[in-house]
C-alpha cells in the first residue's frame, strides 16, 4: 500500500518532511552515530595502548651514565706485563670491580662529594654491576689501554637511573631495599658535578639481554638479530614455496576433488592457532630431525609453516585479479603456458603478492607462542654469528624478549619491556606502511 | 624466473645450514621460573669470566624442565634442569627409560615464601592457623566443621586488622603452591583442629585412607572469591594487589626484596622473613632449590662442569655472593655440595 492510495491524504510539500521521512532520516543519523561511536571506541583503545606503552617505554631509550676517569693499573690487570690475551683473560671482573671502586672513591673525594653516610658497598652500588664486565671487555679488546687513565663511561644502577627519570623518588627509596635516600643524595651531587648524566642510549638496541641484577644493561640486540634471521628464513622459504603453490593451484591444476581438498586445507591452516605449529616444530624439527634448540633456523621454519597459508591465499587472490584477457592474449601470440604466467601474469600480480607476503611476515614477526616450545624463550647473552652458522646458534626474538622482561621482578624491566614493544611496533608499522605504499603505487585496477 | 632462482637458493641455504649443524658448544638449561633469575645471574657472570659461551637459560616450570631433562641423551636435549621442588620417582624412571642413567642433584640454597600486602595497608602478623582460617574451605567452628564464612581478617583472629579477606595464592601448577599447601594450609589445618574433625568425618576404609582424605580436605581453599589462584607470575600478583588494595599476595622472597617500595611483608609466627631468618630456620615457610645435571654430558658439552662448580662456589652461592644479594638463602652446607660437584657424585635413590 502506497501513500498515494491513502484516502484523504493531505497535499504534501517536498520542503516539509513528513513523519516517515523524518523517521528514516533519524534512523540514518543514528546509524551514523553508531559508526562514529564504534570508531571512537577503537581509537580510544588505541590511544590507551599507545599512551601506556609510550609513557612507560620512551624512557627505556635514555639511560643514566656515570663517567669517571679510571687508571688501568698494570699490576692488577696484567701481572706478567706481556699483554698476553690468555694471561689477561684470567683477571676476573672482581679485580676490575675493585679498580673501578677505587677510581670512583678517588673521584668523589677530589670533587669534594661527601660519602660519609654511605658504606663502600653502597657507593659502588650507584654503578651498574655491568661496569666491571664492560671495562674488562674494553681492555681485552685493546690491551694497549693498560697503564693509561681512560674516561670510563658506565651505566648507573637502575634505581639511580629511575631517580633521574622520575620513576624512583626519595619517598619510595626510603622503603626500597635496593637503594637508600642517602645514596640518591650522593647521586644528585654527582650529577651536579657532571659525573652523572642521562642521555640517549644506543645500547638498548645493540646490547644483549642482562640478568635481573643489572636491568640497566639489558638490550634488544640478540632479539633483533634473532628476529631478523627468522624473517630472512621465512622470506626465503615461504615466498617461493607459496608463490609456486599458488601458481600451480590457480593456473595449472585441474579442478577436481583433490585440489578442492587442498584448498580447504590451506584455508583451514591459516586459522590454526600458532601454538599448534610450535608443537609440530618440536616433534618434527628438534626431536625427529635433530636440529638444535633455541636456534633461529627452527623458529624460522615454524614461522614459515605458519606464514605459508597467508601468502598462498594472498597470492591466489592477486593472480585471480589479473584479467583472463591477459593470459588469452599471451597464449594467442604463441606464448607457452609458462611464458604467459612468468612474463605477464606474475609481474602484474606482484604488488598483491608482495603485500600479502609483507603482511604475513609482519604477523610472523609478532608471534611468540610457537617459539615457546622450541626453546627460544630463553636468556641468551651471546650474539649468534653470521649466517649460515648463526642460524643454528641460540637466539631470542623481539616478542619473546617483551614476554620475558614483563616476568622479571625488578620494576626497571617494566620500562624496558615497554621500550621493546615500541621497537616491535615500529618494525610492524614500517612493514605495514611499505605494504600499503606498494599496493597504492603499483597495483593496477582493471 | 626469479621464483625459481629463489627456490633453488633457499634449498641451498637449507642444505648448507643442515650440514653446518656443528657440535653444540653452549650449555642448555631449562626449568623452574623461581630458579631462572639465579641461573641467569650465574650464566652471565660465567660467560664474562670464562672462555666458554654464556649458557642459554629457559624458564618453563620445574616439572617441564625435569621432563625435558629426561627426554634422552644427545646434543639436542638439555644439560641441566632447574627445579624448585625435588625430583620425583616418576621423573627418574622416565630418565632411565630414555637412557639418562646418572643424574647429579645440586642443592643451591633456599627460597623463602612470603605473604605481602599493599605498602599503605595495615600490618599483618599471621600464623598458619590464621591463613587456614581465612582461606580454608571448611573450618572448625565450635567443635564442628562449617563452611568458611569469614569476611574479614578480624573475624578469623581479633588481633588482625578489620580488612576484607582477599588472598592471591599461586595456582596449582606452581611449585610454590606445594610449599604453601604444606607449610601453611596443612599446618594451619592441624593447628585449628579442623584436621581432626576431617579425620572423624572421613569415610575412608582404614587409618591411612582417612589421613589421606583429611589432608586432601585441608588443602581445599574456599571458592567464594576470597582466595584467588594466580597462574601467572609474581608480577601478576603484584598487579592484582595494586588494583585491590585489600589484597594479600604470596611472593618469593627475592621478588619481595626487589619491590619493597610497593609491598609490605607479613610476619609468620611473629618472624619477619629475611635471608637471615630463613637460613636460621626461624621463618617457617621456605623450600630448597635444586638443579639436576645430566652427568653423561660432562666432558661432552664444553664448560658444563665449570659452570656447575662456578654456580655452587662461595663467590656465587655463598652468603656474600650475588645470588644472596638477589634473595637466595645460602645453604649452610654449601661445602658438602661443592665437594659432591667436584667428585661428580650422581644422586642415589630417593629416600
Amino acid at each position: 500500500m502506497t501513500d498515494a492510495s491513502l484516502p484523504a491524504a493531505a497535499p504534501k510539500s517536498l520542503l516539509v518532511a513528513d513523519g516517515r521521512t523524518r523517521r528514516r532520516k533519524a534512523a540514518e543519523t543514528r546509524f551514523r552515530l553508531y559508526g562514529v561511536a564504534a570508531i571512537a571506541i577503537g581509537l580510544l583503545a588505541l590511544v590507551f595502548l599507545l599512551t601506556s606503552v609510550l609513557g612507560n617505554g620512551v624512557n627505556a631509550f635514555r639511560q643514566t651514565f656515570v663517567e669517571i676517569p679510571v687508571t688501568l693499573d698494570e699490576a692488577v690487570l696484567d701481572k706478567t706485563g706481556t699483554r698476553d690475551p690468555k694471561a689477561m683473560a684470567k683477571v676476573t671482573t672482581v679485580s676490575y670491580g675493585k679498580l673501578i671502586q677505587q677510581a670512583l672513591e678517588a673521584e668523589l673525594a677530589t670533587r669534594g662529594i661527601d660519602t660519609s653516610a654511605l658504606t663502600e658497598k653502597q657507593v659502588m652500588s650507584l654503578m651498574s654491576k655491568e661496569a666491571p664486565a664492560d671495562l674488562r671487555r674494553q681492555v681485552l679488546a685493546d690491551p694497549l689501554l693498560i697503564g693509561q687513565t681512560i674516561t670510563f663511561d658506565a651505566f648507573a644502577t637502575s634505581r639511580v637511573d629511575g631517580y633521574f627519570k622520575g620513576r624512583v623518588t626519595m619517598e619510595s627509596a626510603s622503603r626500597d631495599s635496593n637503594i637508600t635516600p642517602e645514596q640518591l643524595v650522593v647521586a644528585e651531587a654527582m650529577a651536579g658535578a657532571g659525573l652523572i648524566e642521562t642521555r640517549w642510549n644506543w645500547r638498548f638496541l645493540t646490547a644483549p639481554d642482562a640478568s635481573e641484577l643489572r636491568p640497566e644493561a639489558a638490550g634488544l640486540g640478540v632479539a633483533i638479530l634473532g628476529s631478523a634471521y627468522m624473517m630472512l628464513i621465512v622470506l626465503v622459504l615461504s615466498l617461493p614455496i607459496g608463490v609456486a603453490t599458488s601458481i600451480y593451484l590457480e593456473e595449472m591444476a585441474p579442478k577436481n576433488r583433490w585440489t578442492d581438498l587442498i584448498e580447504v586445507n590451506i584455508a583451514n591452516l591459516a586459522a590454526v592457532p600458532s601454538i599448534v605449529y610450535g608443537i609440530l616444530a618440536l616433534a618434527l624439527f628438534i626431536n625427529f630431525m635433530g636440529l638444535p634448540q633455541s636456534a633461529p633456523i627452527v623458529g624460522g621454519l615454524v614461522l614459515t609453516l605458519m606464514t605459508l597459508p597467508t601468502i598462498i591465499i594472498a597470492t591466489r587472490a592477486a593472480l585471480q585479479a589479473v584479467p583472463p584477457s591477459i593470459r588469452d592474449a599471451a597464449l594467442g601470440v604463441g606464448a607457452s603456458k609458462m611464458q604467459s604466467i612468468f612474463h605477464h601474469v606474475l609481474p602484474l600480480a606482484m604488488p598483491g603478492i608482495l603485500t600479502g607476503t609483507i603482511l604475513g611476515l609482519a604477523r610472523a614477526l609478532g608471534e611468540s607462542a610457537p617459539l615457546l616450545l622450541i626453546g627460544m624463550v630463553a636468556f641468551v647473552k651471546d650474539f649468534p654469528s653470521a649466517p649460515p652458522e648463526g642460524l643454528m646458534q641460540p637466539a631470542t626474538a623481539l616478542p619473546v624478549q617483551v614476554y620475558q622482561w614483563t616476568q622479571r621482578s625488578d620494576p626497571a624491566f617494566v620500562e624496558r619491556a615497554s621500550g621493546a614493544i615500541i621497537v616491535l611496533l615500529t618494525f610492524l608499522l614500517t612493514m605495514n606502511a611499505v605494504a600499503i605504499i606498494l599496493r597504492r603505487r603499483f597495483e593496477r585496477r582493471w | 624466473m626469479s621464483a625459481m632462482k629463489l627456490t633453488v637458493s633457499a634449498a641451498a641455504i637449507l642444505a648448507a645450514a643442515a650440514t653446518a649443524a656443528a657440535a653444540r658448544d653452549n650449555i642448555q638449561i631449562a626449568g623452574s621460573s623461581t630458579v631462572l633469575p639465579y641461573a641467569t645471574i650465574v650464566a652471565e657472570a660465567f660467560g664474562e669470566n670464562f672462555d666458554f659461551p654464556t649458557p642459554v637459560v629457559e624458564g618453563g616450570g620445574s616439572g617441564a624442565g625435569r621432563k625435558k631433562l629426561c627426554e634422552g641423551m644427545g646434543e639436542n636435549t638439555i644439560d641441566i634442569a632447574n627445579s624448585s621442588s625435588r625430583i620425583k620417582q616418576s621423573d627418574i624412571d622416565q630418565c632411565r627409560q630414555n637412557g639418562v642413567d646418572e643424574i647429579m642433584e645440586v642443592q643451591i640454597g633456599y627460597d623463602g615464601i612470603v605473604f605481602a600486602s599493599a605498602i599503605n595497608g595495615p600490618d599483618f602478623a599471621l600464623t598458619p592457623a590464621d591463613v587456614y582460617g581465612a582461606i580454608g574451605a571448611q573450618v572448625a567452628k565450635d567443635g564442628a566443621l562449617a563452611a568458611n564464612g569469614a569476611k574479614q581478617w578480624a573475624e578469623v583472629n581479633p588481633d588482625l586488622p578489620a580488612q576484607n579477606i582477599l588472598a592471591f595464592i599461586p595456582g596449582t601448577k606452581h611449585g610454590t603452591r606445594e610449599v604453601f599447601d604444606i607449610k601453611l594450609l596443612e599446618a594451619g589445618c592441624k593447628a585449628t583442629g579442623a584436621y581432626d574433625l576431617f579425620l572423624v568425618a572421613s569415610a575412608g576404609a582404614d587409618d591411612a585412607a582417612k589421613e589421606k582424605d583429611a589432608l586432601a580436605n585441608c588443602l581445599e581453599v574456599r571458592k567464594d572469591g576470597a582466595a584467588v589462584d594466580i597462574d601467572g607470575d609474581y608480577t601478576e600478583t603484584l598487579a592484582r594487589i595494586a588494583a585491590n588494595p585489600n589484597g594479600m599476595g604470596v611472593f618469593g622472597l627475592s621478588f619481595y626484596q626487589n619491590n619493597t617500595d610497593k609491598l609490605k611483608v607479613a610476619t609468620v609466627d611473629g618472624i619477619v622473613p629475611s635471608v637471615e631468618t630463613i637460613s636460621s630456620g626461624e621463618y617457617p615457610v621456605s623450600r630448597p632449590l635444586y638443579f639436576y645435571v645430566k652427568k653423561a654430558h660432562i666432558g661432552v658439552i664444553p664448560g658444563l662442569k665449570e659452570y656447575i662448580e662456578f654456580f655452587v662456589s662461595d663467590a656465587m652461592a655463598g652468603p656474600e655472593g650475588p645470588l644472596a644479594e638477589y634473595g637466595l638463602v645460602s645453604d649452610p652446607e654449601l661445602a658438602r655440595t661443592q665437594e659432591a660437584v667436584a667428585n661428580e657424585t650422581p644422586m642415589g635413590p630417593l629416600e
